[in-house]
């Protein structure tokens, strides 16, 4: 790849890191949003079920349920309007993308608790 | 300087002011050096021959050799004529690069693009070819091309199969994104014709400037 292109590419991403969170996550994403010239905080919440891409093109998929009705929000990890992304538990998932979920409705879609039960890691551990 | 030789770098995006992200070509727009100036004098209008990017001694053909040691540059990929601004002077051994489009908002990309190679009339000109099953068997296929003993000929320009791509194409008023006078690089929205790394001629847009 070109080295200017790089270049292009890391001042567009985010000075003070990534956020960190990983698949199977429930997360508060906090967006920033401007009405005119004020600007407030809204907050969605739900699962993270895909992270695509790399660099500064990457893209994370939120999805929740919202008054009985699906709803999936893509953002770009790197935007500007992200203020941050918190993170409030960890799902034990065995998929990187966990498009299955969209099927499920009610208590189907609820993941199990502790992200670090199946990491590598954690099991070498045990 | 009304246009400049480049070279496409790739896509990506950017964030603008808003915060919204916006699909950008990296084009590599100079150094480019003036080679020749022609003048209402000797050829009647007057423009400058650019040349862009390195071409070693041994690729170069002797006319091109001389061409370019009368002007005392070096050898040159490629050498385009571009119109001048009103007023505008310049002498042979100038180098001009990104920062002509400082002011610039519009620019239009002429290159050429991907050669597809032969290909059937779905995709070189959109054709809906004949249905998938139930004992079809025109699944791709143009259908009739025509009438019977009259006029027993096909009509000119009936489209066929045939070799896509691989030709001159304008891309018209592309939006400046950003201008990297340090790296002789331009940001415009949107895509250029042809593949990574091929040469263009960015111009400034000749139907958005007659507005302004």
């Amino acid at each position: 790849m070109s080295k200017i292109l790089e270049k292009i590419r890391q001042e567009q991403a985010k000075k003070e890191g990534v956020p960190e969170f990983t698949i199977g996550d429930t997360v508060h994403v906090h967006v920033k949003i401007k009405e005119g010239d004020k600007e407030r905080v809204q907050l969605f919440t739900g699962t993270v079920i895909a992270r695509n891409g790399r660099g500064a093109t990457e893209t994370f998929t939120v999805r929740r349920i919202s008054y009985g009705e699906g709803v999936e929000r893509v953002f770009p990890v790197h935007a500007p309007c992200l203020a941050k992304v918190e993170v409030e538990k960890s799902g034990r998932v065995r998929r990187a993308k966990l498009y299955y979920l969209r099927k499920r409705t009610g208590k189907a879609t609820k993941l199990d608790e502790g992200a670090e039960a199946e990491t590598p890691a954690a099991k070498a551990k045990a | 300087m009304q246009a400049l030789i480049g070279k496409k770098l790739g896509m990506t995006q950017v964030y603008d002011a808003q915060g919204v992200h916006v699909p950008v070509t990296a084009l590599q727009v100079g150094p480019c050096v003036v080679v020749q100036l022609k003048t209402v004098a000797k050829e009647g209008y007057d423009a400058a021959q650019l040349g862009f990017g390195e071409r070693k001694a041994k690729n170069a053909g002797k006319a091109q050799e001389g061409h370019c040691k009368k002007a005392g540059v070096a050898l040159q990929r490629t050498l385009r004529e571009v119109q001048l601004d009103a007023g505008e002077s310049l002498k042979v051994g100038d180098v001009v690069g990104a920062a002509q489009f400082k002011d610039v908002t519009f620019v239009d990309v002429l290159g050429v693009t991907k050669g597809r190679g032969f290909q059937g009339v779905v995709k070189r000109h959109g054709f809906g070819g004949g249905p998938a099953s139930h004992g079809h068997m025109a699944h791709r296929r143009p259908g009739s091309i025509g009438n019977r003993t009259w006029p027993s000929r096909v009509f000119k320009n009936r489209r066929m199969g045939g070799h896509m791509g691989f030709v001159n194409v304008t891309t018209q008023n592309l939006k400046v994104v950003q201008v990297r006078e340090e790296d002789n690089v331009i940001l415009v929205r949107g895509a250029v014709p042809g593949p990574t790394g091929s040469i263009l001629l960015v111009r400034k847009a000749i139907k958005k400037a007659a507005k302004k």
